[in-house]
């Protein structure tokens, strides 16, 4: 920073002095660049012309701006649009499952709560459609960008969250289960994309999905009776389950740079 | 004007901008690129081959996609073979897929402003860069027409468009040629050699012509491996009468070709 010149100085410069040599004229420009105050001051001894040249540039520059082109709005539309568009029917397709379950379940009441039974299940497709070769027609652009990796998984799974979660609470609330609805639900997306850094995340989830169809769904229909998973007293061990899978997934975030993940 | 930062006027510390050593990549079971050796500098790099003989294998390796099971690639200087970030060489890449997938709903301007938000482009430039790439390719006139309503040629073109919207210093094009019509493939290669006098753009085809015409070097691959790299001066001079084609060009790789299939035969 160099000295702050004399006020009389900065009066002759605004003044455009003849008699200020080019030395100084560069020297006060330089620190008028770095130093706010000088500015202000310069401010202050503007003369009358100076003043009305910059107002007539400033209604030029207004006039300009109002006759050119409107500003191009923002992008960032475009991302969560190419989301919801390529989701929205995996996700209409889970809410229409759950809806019929919850018919099935008010219709015969002797039969454990489909609903539930269901729900861990209910964000697989939508994860399976986000992180998928066969779904996302651009896969080969997206895999070589370098957003390809877990963040970009991890926010098209929020979005997908975002549009089941709130049915699902819905009906968690309507029953008073809100836990056993949502815990057993964000354990199994934690692990779809744990298994799916290993095996593909559309592989994953139709794996998880058939494994507890088979496991828990059909012999509990053919019982009649809620498995012991989920019963109220496991919600510590769902909520110990999804916290866990969350953490080996972030370690293995460098899986999901590749295209075997997809 | 674009102001020039220090990243871009900083010395290069690689001999290659893509650089191959015994390079392995397998398509499904099969082992389609088996121990290739490549060194590609700045200019514009015709990868020729027969059906099969691992083309879009290799662009797939060198675009990041697949990872390879042997050998060593290295991009700009960054090694892209093992578990190291892959997200400083592929900020520096343009690549166009053999069949490439869209969003049919999104307009061109749409699809490359995406595709450069994805390439983590600051956000500031992204509206003026994708313009320009559209004009480059010159689908300017259709830059606000969906993807779904152009024809196979603007398609091909989009797809250049994205690939180019990074200004990228490795640029890869798998079949870009495909249903473009002569005029506009005469645009392709003048945008070509715009492109190879500083970047090293590697355009894989089957038309020996295009190769021919705006590369600056051939490559010519076969069964996974590197059978020939020259000029294309080289090329015409390989060829006689004796060999099958219509163009100096073409007469050379059918040589080449039919040469190194009898030394394989040996």
């Amino acid at each position: 920073m160099t000295t702050h010149p004399t006020l009389s100085d900065i009066d002759r410069y605004a003044g455009g002095d003849p008699g200020l040599d080019e030395a100084t004229v560069w020297s006060i420009e330089v620190h008028l660049e770095g130093c706010a105050d000088c500015r202000a001051r310069l401010a202050g001894s503007t003369t009358a012309e100076s003043r009305a040249l910059i107002a007539e540039v400033a209604v030029a520059v207004d006039r300009e701006i109002a006759a050119g082109p409107a500003p191009r709005r923002s992008h960032a539309g475009i991302r969560q649009r190419v989301l919801v568009v390529a989701l929205l029917p995996w996700v209409a397709m889970t809410t229409t499952v759950l809806v019929t379950a919850a018919l099935l379940s008010h219709l015969l009441p002797e039969m454990p709560s489909l609903v539930l039974l269901l729900a861990p299940l209910a964000p697989l497709p939508g994860v399976a459609a986000a992180w998928s070769r066969r779904l996302d027609p651009a896969w080969e652009l997206i895999a070589g960008t370098p957003s390809a990796g877990l963040a970009m998984l991890l926010r098209r799974t929020a979005v997908v969250l975002a549009l089941v979660i709130p049915v699902l609470a819905g009906f968690g609330a309507g029953q008073g289960e809100l836990a056993l609805m949502l815990l057993p639900c964000l354990a199994f997306t934690a692990a779809t994309l744990l298994l799916g850094s290993l095996v593909g995340v559309h592989r994953a989830a139709i794996g998880l999905m058939v494994a507890w169809a088979a496991v828990v769904v059909a012999p509990s229909l053919a019982t009649a009776e809620l498995p012991v998973l989920l019963e109220p007293a496991a919600t510590g061990a769902w909520a110990v389950a999804t916290v866990a899978l969350a953490a080996l997934t972030l370690l293995r975030a460098g899986q999901f740079r590749r295209l075997t993940t997809f | 004007m674009r102001a020039v930062s220090t990243a871009e006027t900083a010395a290069t510390t690689h001999p290659w901008a893509v650089h191959a050593e015994g390079l392995k990549v397998r398509a499904g079971r099969h082992l389609a690129v088996d121990g290739l050796d490549l060194s590609l500098g700045t200019g514009v790099h015709g990868l020729l081959g027969p059906n099969g003989a691992g083309k879009t294998t290799l662009m797939r390796a060198v675009a990041t996609v697949l990872k390879p099971c042997g050998g060593r690639l290295t991009l700009l200087g960054c090694a892209v073979d093992g578990r190291a970030d892959l997200r400083p060489a592929r900020r520096a890449l343009g690549y166009l897929p053999q069949h490439f997938g869209f969003y049919p709903r999104f307009t061109v301007r749409e699809f490359v402003s995406y595709m450069a938000w994805l390439k983590e482009m600051p956000k500031a430039g992204i509206g003026e860069a994708a313009q320009r790439a559209i004009d480059r390719v010159g689908l300017a006139a259709k830059a606000d027409a969906r993807l779904r309503t152009l024809s196979g040629g603007m398609l091909r073109r989009a797809g250049i468009a994205q690939a180019i919207v990074n200004d990228p210093q490795v640029l890869l094009l798998d079949e870009p040629t495909v249903g473009l019509d002569p005029e506009q493939r005469l645009d392709l290669r003048e945008l070509l050699r715009d492109l190879g006098t500083d970047t090293c753009v590697l355009v894989s085809t089957h038309l020996v012509e295009d190769v021919a015409a705006a590369c600056t070097e051939v490559v010519l691959i076969n069964e996974g491996r590197l059978v020939w790299q020259g000029t294309p001066g080289a090329l015409a001079s390989l060829g006689d009468d004796g060999h099958a084609g219509d163009s100096a060009a073409e007469r050379g790789y059918s040589a080449l070709l039919r040469r190194h299939r009898a030394e394989a035969a040996r």
